[in-house]
């Protein structure tokens, strides 16, 4: 079967939407300018060959702006497809997203909803700590948005289509190391067999990426990728892991995460973002809450530092959850 | 200047008695401890809202402010529905989870008002957006004080409807504070419309203490709007009757400025025109008046009667 890149897999998403409902359009920077980018990923380039410009809409840069038209514009019935760039722009968007898109259905007694998408890139790629934070933890703390955090370009496909289609606020996040992963890092090929045929991933169901059944790793985007290096360097140390990509963090497959701990008793998450409030806490507080009879030892999480992104690779290298850091966590819950 | 038809000049000067008999009617309600909440109230700039709405189809839309009431009726809104909004009852047109800051409703062309200063200039443009898209003759409005002038959602907004001739119309109404801070102390330019002219539409200012001149302005926005020539801003110089909120005794206003402010009365500016033009008679007034009285009555014992919400409904319409 052809195998796609996560950048290509969107892009045909998108395009595939857009031609089944003409309420969908795509609105952000750079994403339709002739002899641009296509967005600052790729994602959108040549699409406005087929939409026109209309449909592919470059807007000034403008983040908090452009956030409030896709909402006054999905308010009315159309299906926005919002684009900005980096996931570090968001906080310029922040007034929209928490006050309007996850409030006006609330407040005017369900007669509204705000079926829009916001395509957000996160990931420290050497570009320093105003382009680089992974900003999911924000966003699933906003009741009313539902995150989605695809890690192979099966998934990027499936769930932006399923995006596109909720009649919900829906923040799809992509790992910018992940777009057209081949081999940029050890381990790291995000791209995959999609079928040409149409299909669509439901929302709230996790994906076992691996399994195993000494300890459970739940983990997204480009964190899948480092348990999987890690997986295999346990498997040389007799332990055997199962790794859980929930897919969604809005809304969680928790039945899946249980029914892992059940086989395992131990759990490892691991985020990109800053340990701190992330949302590895909230899971890590669900199951303490509901499922620690199933845990035979303390649940650890394996994230980044309550710092800055730093730019300087060995520091940036440090600063990332990696294998090193995984396995280390991971044995310690043997070692006693 | 547009002949305005009678009948439209006496629905402007009937719902701005109406906002008017509403507002102060809530004031005394909320003084004696019926009304939980906040309120912002509009007396003084009735004007505004009407003559603006007089030039609005149902199914154009507008966005409103932490001052919504005004907008609200001046939509369509049916009293007793907003009246039970603020009383917090289920029958509310938000169902109790909007509350004065918050009130609208879809049906009639306006979306529960956002109470973060400029945050619905955005969503207006948007809306107006969709119109576009739609091949619609709508047209959207955006109602914001002179406070949401310095806000970056106003520049972003303005920027982008001129730059894609969408069809709004962004209504300023400058009540001279936003909040205690007067606009002298907030901005450099005198008249806030002049900003317009950075984003290559036209900057209107009227007397928004005169329905007329404010329905004219309008009616020439509209216009532009639903032919595909784009926004307008329509700066609407006016002045609060009361304070900013509930407590605010406002001693930061110059009495001398008050006195002149307050002698401009908008409902009665609006009166003396009609009579002298014989549109309206001392008598049509008062009966309008009794009416209203009656309607308000109706609507508090509807309110006061209504159920609240089931406490367990705090967690419903989250998601669509």
């Amino acid at each position: 079967m052809r195998k796609l890149t996560i950048a290509e897999a969107l892009r045909e998403a998108i395009a595939e939407e857009m031609r089944r409902d003409e309420k969908v359009f795509c609105i952000g920077e750079d994403i339709g300018i002739e002899g641009g980018f296509g967005g600052a990923f790729t994602v959108t380039l040549g699409l406005s060959d087929e939409f026109g410009h209309e449909r592919i809409l470059d807007t000034p840069i403008s983040e908090l702006g452009t956030t409030g038209i896709a909402v006054g514009a999905a308010l009315m019935g159309m299906r926005p497809i919002a684009d900005l760039q980096y996931g570090d722009f968001i906080f310029l968007a922040m007034d929209q997203l928490i006050n309007n898109a996850t409030k006006l259905r609330y407040m005017s007694g369900g007669k509204l909803k705000v079926p829009m998408v916001m395509r957000i890139p996160v990931g420290a790629s050497l570009r320093g700590a105003q382009h680089a934070q992974s900003v999911e933890s924000y966003l699933v703390h906003a009741a009313g948005l539902k995150v989605v955090c695809p890690s192979t370009a099966y998934d990027a496909k499936g769930l932006l289509k399923t995006a596109v289609r909720d009649d919900n606020p829906v923040m799809v996040f992509e790992h910018k190391l992940l777009y057209g992963a081949k081999g940029r890092k050890e381990g790291m090929d995000a791209r995959g067999e999609v079928p040409p045929e149409e299909y669509l991933i439901p929302f709230g169901v996790a994906k076992v990426v691996r399994e195993g059944g000494d300890v459970t790793i739940v983990a997204t985007l480009r964190m899948v990728y480092e348990a999987i290096l890690a997986a295999e360097e346990l498997k040389r140390a007799s332990i055997s892991v199962e790794i859980i990509d929930p897919r969604t963090l809005v809304p969680f497959d928790w039945e899946t995460l249980f029914n892992s701990l059940k086989k395992t008793g131990r759990l490892v998450i691991v985020h990109e973002d800053n340990l701190t409030g992330g949302w590895g806490a909230e899971v890590a507080a669900r199951v303490a809450d509901e499922a620690i009879d199933l845990l035979d030892a303390p649940i650890k999480r394996v994230c980044s530092y309550d710092t800055p992104v730093p730019f300087s690779p060995p520091m940036e290298n440090f600063w990332v959850p990696g294998r090193e850091r995984i396995v280390k966590t991971v044995k310690e819950l043997f070692s006693s | 200047m547009i002949k305005i038809p009678g009948e439209k000049l006496i629905w402007m000067y009937k719902t701005m008695l109406k906002i008017r008999h509403f507002e102060d009617k809530i004031h005394r309600l909320f003084l004696e401890g019926n009304m939980p909440g906040t309120i912002h109230l509009y007396q003084g700039q009735e004007a505004v809202a009407a003559g603006v709405c007089a030039n609005l189809e149902r199914s154009d839309v507008i966005t409103s402010t932490h001052r919504p009431h005004g907008h609200a009726l001046a939509k369509g809104v049916a009293i007793k529905s907003l009246m039970a909004e603020l009383f917090a009852r289920s029958t509310g047109c938000c169902g109790g989870k909007g509350g004065s800051m918050h009130v609208g409703d879809p049906d009639v062309g306006m979306i529960p008002a956002i109470a973060i200063v400029g945050g619905g200039i955005p969503v207006a443009t948007g809306i107006a957006l969709a119109f576009k898209f739609q091949k619609s003759k709508r047209v959207a409005v955006s109602f914001f004080g002179d406070g949401a002038c310095n806000e970056g959602s106003f520049h972003e907004s303005l920027n982008m409807g001129a730059i894609w001739n969408l069809p709004v119309i962004y209504v300023c109404e400058n009540n001279l504070y936003g909040a205690s801070t007067s606009i002298r102390v907030a901005v450099k330019i005198r008249d806030l419309a002049e900003r317009a002219s950075s984003y290559g539409i036209p900057g209107v200012v009227v007397d928004g203490n005169e329905a007329i001149s404010v329905y004219q302005a309008t009616s020439k926005a509209v216009e532009r709007a639903r032919g595909g020539q784009g926004p307008t801003l329509i700066e609407c110089k006016t002045y609060r009757r009361g304070g900013h909120s509930r407590s605010d005794a406002c001693n930061y206003r110059d009495k001398e400025e008050e006195k002149m402010w307050l002698t401009r009365d908008p409902v009665v500016i609006l009166r003396e025109r009609l009579t002298k033009d014989g549109i309206l008679t001392p008598e049509d007034s008062k009966q309008m008046e009794k009416e209203i009285e009656e309607e308000l009555t109706q609507a508090i014992h509807f309110a006061e009667n209504s159920p609240w919400p089931k406490p367990e409904e705090a967690l419903e319409q989250v998601w669509a």
